[in-house]
């Protein structure tokens, strides 16, 4: 309390006389705490409004307009046109479709078999789930460097080939290859970024109920019959929440292509959406069609969230 | 210990305590071949030559391991200038986040001035935004400013200022504020206390534990932010190492990138190495219960 009456500001603390008017001085309290407590958010609300609520409209408004040497001008649906008679606009959705699926079989089965596998061990818990996060605390540039030039090298020098030629499997040619750039890129990038889920889902893993496995195997349940009559329906919750949040971040690939592909790829096999907008914005000078295709890409992602929330909510129902 | 799929019991007898053993030690093994794999992989990969490189097959350790490819990417990519912009903006970022997001979460936590609610709904609902779809209108915003017409291109304020836009993190906070009984701050109230006091000297020394998350947040987002950094700092003087790197990777040769990648990626495991703790509790506190 000491420091309190020594550092605080006097002129504050002393306030309005409270006691002679006593209803004004309750309303005039309101309004100041109101200010205050508006002047606490002032900060974060400018940002907030100038980096996200702004920009949001922006990009609606932006992908109507047209700006030529400065002048901008109303175009109505000329960009949307232009975008998607892009001879890449197909080939990005097509591809960006394919690592979203792709990642959600492996990227998406694998953090929860991994889960239920950790959480089963009595030791060495700590060490394996450092082991499973430490990949995600480094720059994804960082890594996937690593996998361009030591892992997928298309050569029998590179990683992924000696250790297949050592088994004596069929090597390949990795990002040189057009059938294999997606996979190529879906294994990078859940290496990258499991470690987030498994620690999830382990954290979700432990707090099912112990007696519902008990019960389970007095009923004679084995251990696959545990996991999908107990584990699954008890971390349901979780899963078709993941399910979505990666769908959603899976869509805006990126960064893989840049660095693995040099952004299309061979023949545009790993241009993704993401990348076209990139392309458009920083390349073609066109940030106006990109601005559109960002739109394209928010009514494709607001589409599965839509359906994702319906189909959750009647879960609950039944 | 609470029981998981398999009984405690089961696997201590006979063969179920076989099976796990060897399960166990399968497992840590190849989670370490797996996981640290590539890193060992990297790190001595970028020790050897060009040659050496590519020979096949490849050997597990460098004949003749030499520094000169991490000396070269050192001078070569001037990485510590790069290393300097990256704990500058990273620390930037932390600055800007603790205060405003902190205060913000305490004013919808505590405060609770009229049309709270709304706000921060209108936070909330930028989390459903994908990153992507607002790239190019953000990067309009920062070239030029509305109101003020200023261009924030190589400022790091161009960092700092989304960075605290993060509505995940005054979620956190505010769900932890939310917390904090309501009679503390009455009795701080009662004592005279400006509602600035009562956040300083009462409700952060309480929420070390969250600030320490959010702080850990903040400092990992900028260090692995890529596309960003890319767009606002496009100058040689003002990059983050990871788009340093990049921008040199066309014309330098492989081992030497690598080598700076691995640089880059030191101060991270560093850093997760001591805060693994926090790291890992905050990343399942912040998405479990929300």
């Amino acid at each position: 309390m000491a420091t309190i009456t020594a550092q605080g500001k006097p002129a504050k603390v002393s306030g309005p006389p409270r006691p002679p008017a006593r209803r004004r001085g309750r309303r005039t309290r309101r309004i100041q705490s109101n200010l205050t407590g508006y002047a606490f958010l002032l900060g974060a609300v400018v940002c907030f409004a100038v980096f996200s609520w702004y920009p949001m409209i922006r990009g609606i408004v932006m992908s109507f307009q047209r700006t030529r040497r400065g002048e901008t001008t109303w175009v109505g649906w000329d960009n949307y046109e232009r975008i998607v008679n892009d001879p890449s606009f197909w080939t990005a959705w097509k591809n960006t479709f394919y690592f979203t699926a792709l990642a959600l079989i492996l990227g998406y089965a694998v953090p929860f078999l991994v889960a239920i596998l950790l959480n089963e061990f009595r030791h060495a818990k700590g060490y394996l789930r450092i082991l499973v996060y430490l990949p995600v605390m480094l720059p994804p540039a960082s890594a996937l460097f690593l996998f361009k030039y030591y892992a997928y090298d298309p050569s029998d020098a590179g990683l992924f080939n000696a250790i297949l030629k050592f088994l004596h499997l069929p090597t390949s040619e990795w990002m040189q290859s057009t059938t294999m750039t997606m996979p190529a890129m879906v294994i990078a990038s859940t290496w990258m970024n499991m470690g987030a889920a498994v620690l999830i889902y382990l954290a979700a893993l432990q707090n099912i109920p112990g007696e519902l496995y008990e019960a389970a195997e007095v009923d004679g349940a084995g251990i696959w019959r545990r996991i999908w009559n107990v584990t699954i329906p008890q971390t349901k919750l979780i899963l078709s929440l993941m399910a979505m949040l990666q769908i959603v971040a899976t869509m805006q690939l990126f960064i893989e292509p840049l660095i693995l592909a040099n952004g299309a790829g061979t023949q545009d096999s790993a241009t993704s959406v993401a990348y076209l907008i990139y392309q458009h914005g920083f390349f073609q000078n066109d940030l106006n069609g990109a601005a559109a295709l960002g739109v394209i890409m928010l009514v494709v992602l607001g589409g599965f969230s839509f359906v994702y929330v319906r189909l959750t909510s009647r879960q609950d129902e039944t | 210990m609470t029981r998981t799929l398999i009984s405690s019991a089961q696997m201590r007898r006979g063969r179920g305590k076989y099976m796990y053993w060897t399960l166990l030690t399968v497992v840590i093994v190849v989670f370490t071949l797996v996981f640290v794999g590539p890193l060992y992989w990297m790190v001595t990969g970028a020790l050897k030559s060009g040659q050496e490189i590519a020979q096949t097959p490849p050997t597990l350790w460098p004949e003749d391991p030499r520094l000169t490819n991490y000396t070269d990417a050192w001078h070569q990519l001037d990485l510590a200038k790069l290393l300097f912009n990256t704990f500058y903006y990273a620390a930037g970022a932390l600055v800007f986040q603790l205060v405003l997001d902190t205060a913000a979460a305490y004013a919808l936590s505590k405060l609770r001035p009229a049309f709270g609610n709304v706000i921060l709904a209108l936070m909330l609902a930028t989390l459903m935004i994908p990153a992507m779809v607002l790239i190019i209108p953000q990067y309009v915003t920062v070239i030029d400013l509305p109101i003020l017409h200023v261009n924030l291109l190589d400022s790091p304020l161009a960092l700092w200022l989304p960075a605290v836009a993060n509505a995940f993190n005054i979620f956190l906070l505010k769900r932890f504020f939310d917390s904090i009984p309501e009679e503390i701050m009455s009795a701080a109230i009662m004592d005279g206390a400006t509602p600035l006091r009562t956040l300083w000297s009462i409700i952060l020394p309480m929420s070390r534990p969250i600030l320490g998350v959010v702080s850990i947040f903040a400092v990992t987002a900028v260090w692995k932010d890529f596309l960003w950094p890319k767009l606002v700092m496009p100058s040689p003087e003002t990059r983050t190492v990871s788009v340093g790197i990049y921008a040199f990777s066309g014309g330098t040769p492989m081992n030497v990138v690598v080598a700076a990648a691995v640089i880059a990626a030191i101060p991270t495991i560093v850093f997760f190495l001591i805060f693994q703790k926090s790291i890992m509790s905050g990343l399942t506190a912040g998405s479990l219960k929300g």
